[in-house]
């Protein structure tokens, strides 16, 4: 039995899919941190004042919202670098540029939503006390604001966790294109998808769970 | 204390304020009164420039606050705000609430902060709150950390927007007798109130506004027991 399993291609073609989980592991938390950041400067920018910075801010988010991940990826990797730029950027730069660039649009809803979700009371207290406009950002409306937008990015995690798997059309030797890989050599597409399929979902199913727990005990 | 002159606000096109003149003395206390709508929110705003002015002069303690060179936050820092629905900070504790705005804009440690805000706490009757959080107070406890919340800046006027309007009956009584408390100390109090019975006690004068003017000021006998204007009487009418 155990011999079985271990000579079935579930069981070898995991080494090359737990090396592709490094890759997917190391563009998504990477892509993820700066979209956190663009996502932060956008949420914030479409709730500006100023008439340029809401508008840019809102053609960045709709423009990524409108188009499909793969299409963005493929300009960032070859539209842009190969065709204006007129060298190549690696495919890793352009793969966590892409992720970054995505999840930033999707983020910077998040951020809106809860920043515009707290209380206007809260804003004019501060203010009312002093405070400048980034004192009252800064120690009341963020503080409130972020904690409504973990269980949204845990959520965003997830799907960039997924969107990483389009990566595989640049070559990017994330868990897909490992299992791709694998199964053309080994004719084994059926046990390799399984295995494929079962790693994502080892991460993702947790992670919601832990998102619904914590989103109760946020009371969000 | 206080001069507005001529003082105009539009939302859009919608005139709001419609030539308010007043006038504060120190140590005064003056309350508003006036049917909803008729923008005594909105002239309390000003006060503070919560709304922008669109046209007309403020004056608080020799400060022009229309004039655009001057300096916003000192002027609020100065002037205390108390809203109808608290505002406190659910995220930080009833002390936190109170030493925020000392530490971070008067420049003040922790500890003298801190040091600061107890007596103000003992004032509202609320020394033994110091670590809750506001989601663990009753409505007429919050009102009164808002109130030791703007103290804490060491305020020249205290503007008070219906701060009673949104408690529990039997709470009100609580919030009133610390703004009482403040009068007697001589605090200039500007108060938007439905309160007859505070206006009474310790009112110096009250405003009747209605439909974005004052139409009718005097002392709270005058206003209340024989009002002049047919439209302050048919809203006493309304709400005695
Ligand atoms: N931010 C705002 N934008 C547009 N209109 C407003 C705003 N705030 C108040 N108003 C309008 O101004 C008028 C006066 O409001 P307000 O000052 O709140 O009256 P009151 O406090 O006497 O009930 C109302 O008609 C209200 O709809
Ligand atoms: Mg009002």
């Amino acid at each position: 039995m155990i011999e079985a399993i271990q000579e079935s291609h579930y069981y070898n073609s995991l080494p090359f899919l737990l090396k592709g989980l490094r890759w997917t592991a190391f563009i998504t938390f990477a892509g993820l941190f700066i979209g956190f950041i663009l996502g932060a400067i956008f949420g914030l920018g479409r709730l500006s004042k100023s008439k340029i910075i809401s508008t840019l801010s809102t053609v960045y988010v709709e423009v990524v919202r409108g188009t499909p991940m793969l299409a963005q990826i493929l300009f960032i990797y070859a539209g842009l670098t190969k065709g204006i730029i007129g060298f190549n950027i690696d495919a890793v730069t352009a793969s966590i540029t892409a992720i970054a660039i995505n999840a930033g649009a999707y983020i910077a809803e998040i951020v809106r939503g809860a920043v515009y979700s707290i209380e206007k009371g809260q804003h004019e207290a501060g203010r009312a006390m002093g405070l400048t406009q980034r004192q009252t950002m800064r120690y009341i409306i963020w503080p409130q604001a972020f904690k409504r937008m973990i269980p949204p990015l845990g959520n965003q995690f997830v799907i960039s966790l997924k969107d990483t798997s389009l990566l595989s059309v640049i070559a990017i030797p994330e868990i897909v294109y490992q299992g791709k890989q694998y199964y053309n050599i080994t004719y084994s597409p059926f046990q390799t998808l399984v295995m494929v399929c079962l790693l994502y979902l080892v991460i993702t199913i947790p992670t919601s769970l832990y998102l619904r727990r914590l989103e109760r005990k946020l009371d969000v | 204390m206080i001069t507005v002159k001529d003082l105009h606000k539009y939302f859009g096109k919608n005139e709001v304020l419609k030539g308010i003149n007043a006038h504060v003395n120190e140590s005064e206390v003056v309350c508003v009164i006036g049917p909803s709508g008729s923008g005594k929110s909105t002239f309390l705003r000003c006060l503070n420039l919560l709304e922008e002015v669109t046209s007309g002069e403020i004056e608080i303690d020799g400060d022009v606050l229309t004039d655009p060179k001057v300096d916003i936050n000192a002027v609020r820092s100065q002037v205390g705000m108390v809203f109808q629905h608290f505002n406190l900070f659910p995220h930080m504790s009833v002390l936190d609430n109170i030493t925020l705005a000392p530490i971070k804009v008067k420049g003040l440690s922790k500890e003298e902060a801190e040091e600061a805000a107890r007596p103000l706490l003992d004032k509202v009757g609320l020394s033994d709150k110091a670590d809750a959080y506001p989601e663990s107070l009753s409505g007429g406890q919050k009102q009164r950390v808002a109130i030791a919340r703007s103290l804490a800046m060491d305020p020249k006027v205290m503007l008070f927007d219906e701060p009673t309007s949104a408690l529990d009956p039997e709470l009100v009584g609580d919030v009133l007798q610390v703004m009482k408390d403040l009068a007697k100390e001589g605090m200039t109090m500007v108060v938007v109130t439905h309160e007859m019975g505070f206006a009474k006690e310790v009112g110096d004068r009250v405003l009747f506004m209605d439909e974005g003017i004052i139409m009718e000021e005097g002392s709270p006998t005058q206003i209340f027991d024989m009002p002049q204007h047919e439209r302050t009487q048919s809203f006493l009418s309304k709400i005695l």
